[in-house]
Parts: structure tokens; sequence; C-alpha cells
């Protein structure tokens, strides 16, 4: 019980995805201008994030360990993650509309989010159990939206403030970004 | 030549992968602790890079436009691998740093955005130097990047010390948020360099 505890701590604050393990920036910098998106983007990340490490597990344990063919491991992960994210998409559009239209186009773009590759890869080289690779997935995710929308909500202020020309958009971006990794540094030394 | 020169070049400055159209950014944020760590990476990529963008302009013609993008994933998937076993093999140092962002190459949207916007639509010759250009246009801000971090935040370069033994370094550039906040000074340096030429 402890040890799953740990993983959620850890993987929420210490070594959040994005400002730790610094995967999934491309989504974190290009959906976060406004605080509705970038939640919708989070939800489609858990959602995805939490089945793929699921699935990857049971494949990378059941048929590549098996076969001693690991090496695949990386062209295996991807096609899991497109076609997953294919069929959440199909799947979503039958069973509810609503869903669809608010995570719908998100979707294709969680296929190149590095956070789910990297989660799903993290998760194996960690020798998780099946249990805590899911509890890791699910809450890695939460963590990234934790940081998006926190980053939104500062995003949609800085667009009203005065900030210096070549500063404008991206690299204030960076800036603010630092400045909240620095915060996520104050969890280090919570896990061991 | 003209053209080809062009297309080498603007993937230096004018669209430099990183600092113009952010793309691949985990890399260039994760890895750049240390200069050598960001040219093991950039080089990396680049071997990459090259090795789809030929492939795929040669099997483009072949390979129908609904089945496109997994296509090309796999392709890119194939010479991630090799350069993964190529590293593990020669060098477990650049491997132990790199980690896993040596497999996520596969996903650095820079080299499916070539692929997509660039090699599926040019001949072989255009695909290689367009490779090549921003390649070492991804290896340079790499490069940049990590030696700005490294300086400030070790007092080294290459690994060899430049400041005295007792002088204290600004160790937060060599921890996470001296990525992001490198990297922001870096593009808003660029920027102003850019008014300024755009000026006179």
């Amino acid at each position: 019980m402890t040890e799953i505890l740990l993983v959620i701590v850890s993987a929420i604050f210490v070594n959040n995805v994005v400002f730790a393990r610094f995967l999934g920036i491309c989504p974190y910098l290009g959906v976060s201008r406004k605080l509705d998106t970038a939640i919708g983007m989070g939800l489609a990340v858990t959602f995805v994030m939490t089945i793929a490490t699921a699935i990857g597990y049971v494949l990378y344990h059941g048929v590549l360990v098996p076969f001693n063919i690991e090496f695949m491991q990386t062209v295996m992960f991807i096609l899991v993650i497109a076609s997953l994210v294919q069929l959440v998409e199909i799947i979503l559009k039958k069973v509810s509309k609503s869903l669809y239209n608010s995570l719908g186009i998100f979707l294709p773009l969680i296929t190149t989010n590095c956070a789910i590759l990297g989660v799903a890869l993290i998760s194996i080289q960690e020798e998780y159990s099946f249990v805590t690779s899911v509890v890791f997935a699910f809450f890695s995710a939460l963590g990234f939206i934790l940081a998006i929308v926190m980053f939104a909500g500062i995003r949609e202020k800085l667009d009203e403030a005065d900030i210096p020309r070549p500063f404008k958009n991206v690299p204030i971006g960076f800036i603010s970004a630092a400045i909240l990794s620095l915060a996520f540094m104050g969890f280090s030394g919570l896990v061991k | 030549m003209n053209e080809a020169l062009n297309i080498l070049t603007r993937g230096f400055v004018k669209e430099n992968p990183v600092t113009k159209m952010l793309l691949g950014l985990c890399p260039v944020l994760a890895v750049t602790t240390s200069a050598i760590n960001g040219l093991g990476m950039g080089l990396a990529t680049t071997f990459v890079l090259l090795g789809s963008n030929m492939v795929i302009s040669l099997a483009s013609k072949a390979i129908p436009s609904t089945v496109r993008i997994p296509s090309f994933i796999l392709v890119i998937a194939t010479f991630v691998t090799i350069v993964d076993l190529l590293i593990k093999a020669y060098s477990p140092e650049l491997n132990q740093a790199l980690g896993i962002f040596i497999p996520l190459i596969v996903v650095n949207c820079m080299i499916l955005g070539r692929a997509e916007a660039f090699a599926s639509r040019n001949g072989i010759w255009y695909s290689f130097i367009d490779a090549i250009g921003m390649g070492l246009g991804f290896t340079f801000a790499l490069l940049l990047l990590s030696a700005f971090r490294e300086v400030l935040g070790s007092g080294t370069i290459f690994n060899i010390p430049i400041v005295g033994e007792d002088a204290s370094t600004i160790l937060v550039f060599a921890l996470p948020p001296g990525a992001f906040a490198g990297l922001g000074l870096i593009i808003a340096g660029l920027n102003s360099l850019e008014k300024k030429q755009g000026g006179k």
C-alpha cells in the first residue's frame, strides 16, 4: 500500500511529467492558451495514457518477453498508441457525441505526445507490476493536467501584461514554466 | 544548385526546428545538461531524420494516403530502433545519459513533420539535403542551449573546466528550471537580434 502511495505522490508532484521529466512539452505549450482547451487536452491524455500503459504492459510481458524480442518495444508501443487513439476516436464518436465534441480535436495530437510513450516506457523500465503501472500512468496524467491547467491560467493573465517585445508569446511562456518548475522542485525530497 | 543551398541553410536560422517552429522540444529541454549530451542527441536525431526522409521520399508513391501517417511512424520507429541499438553497443555512457529519450525520438514531431511536409512531396536528393539542414539546425539549437546551461550550471564546457576551482556556479541552470529559462532567454535573444537586422 505504501508503495502505491509513494508512486502516486511521486507521479503527480516530485517527478511531474512536464516539470521534472520533460514529457509532453509540445501540447503543454501548444494548447495552453485557453483554460477549457487545456482541461480537454488533459482529460484526453489521461484516458489514452492509462489504457496505453495497461495494454503495453500486457503485450510487453505477454509477447515480447516470451519471444525474446524486447528490442521491438519502441515499434510495438508506438503502434499500440496509434491504433488505440484511432479506436478511442471511433468509440467516442458512437457512444458519446458530447464527449467526442469536447475531446475529439485533441485525439489525433496525442499520437505524437511523447508523454504517452514516455510513461509507458518508464513503467517498463522501472519494472512496475501491472497495478502499479496503471496507477503510475493515471496519476502521471493527473500531474500533466495539474501542470497544463496552472500554466493556462498564467497564460491567460500574461495576455494582458505588458511584456518586452522580444519576450512576447513563447519566450515569456518558457520563463513562466521555469518559475513553475522551480516551485515544483520544492517537492523533491518528499519521496526517495 | 541555388535551390539546394536554400533548402540546406533554412533549417539553421530562418526555419530552425527548435527556436522558430518549436518542434521536438522534449529532448531539447531534457538532455541539454551538458554539451556532449546535446551533441549526441542532435546527431542521433539527425541520423533518424536522414534515414526516414530518404526512405519516405522513395516510398511515398507506393503508400496509399489513408495509411500515410502510420506508415511514416513505422519507418521512423525502425530507424530509431537501429540508433538505439547502435548507441547501446558503442557508447553505454551516452545511452545512460540520454535514457528513454532515445526511444522517444520516434515521437519527435520534427521528424514526422519533415516526412509529411517535405519528404513525401520531394525527390530523394532534396529530401536528403532537407534532412541534413534540419538535422544540423536541430543539433545547433541543442548545442547552443546545452553549452549555455553547462557553462552557467557547472562551469565547464565539454567537461573542460573554464572557471576556477572555487568559483560558484549557478546550479539552477543544470536543473530542470534552467532548461525552460535557458530556452526562453535564447529565443528572446534571437528574436531581438532578428529585429535589429530587420530594422537596418
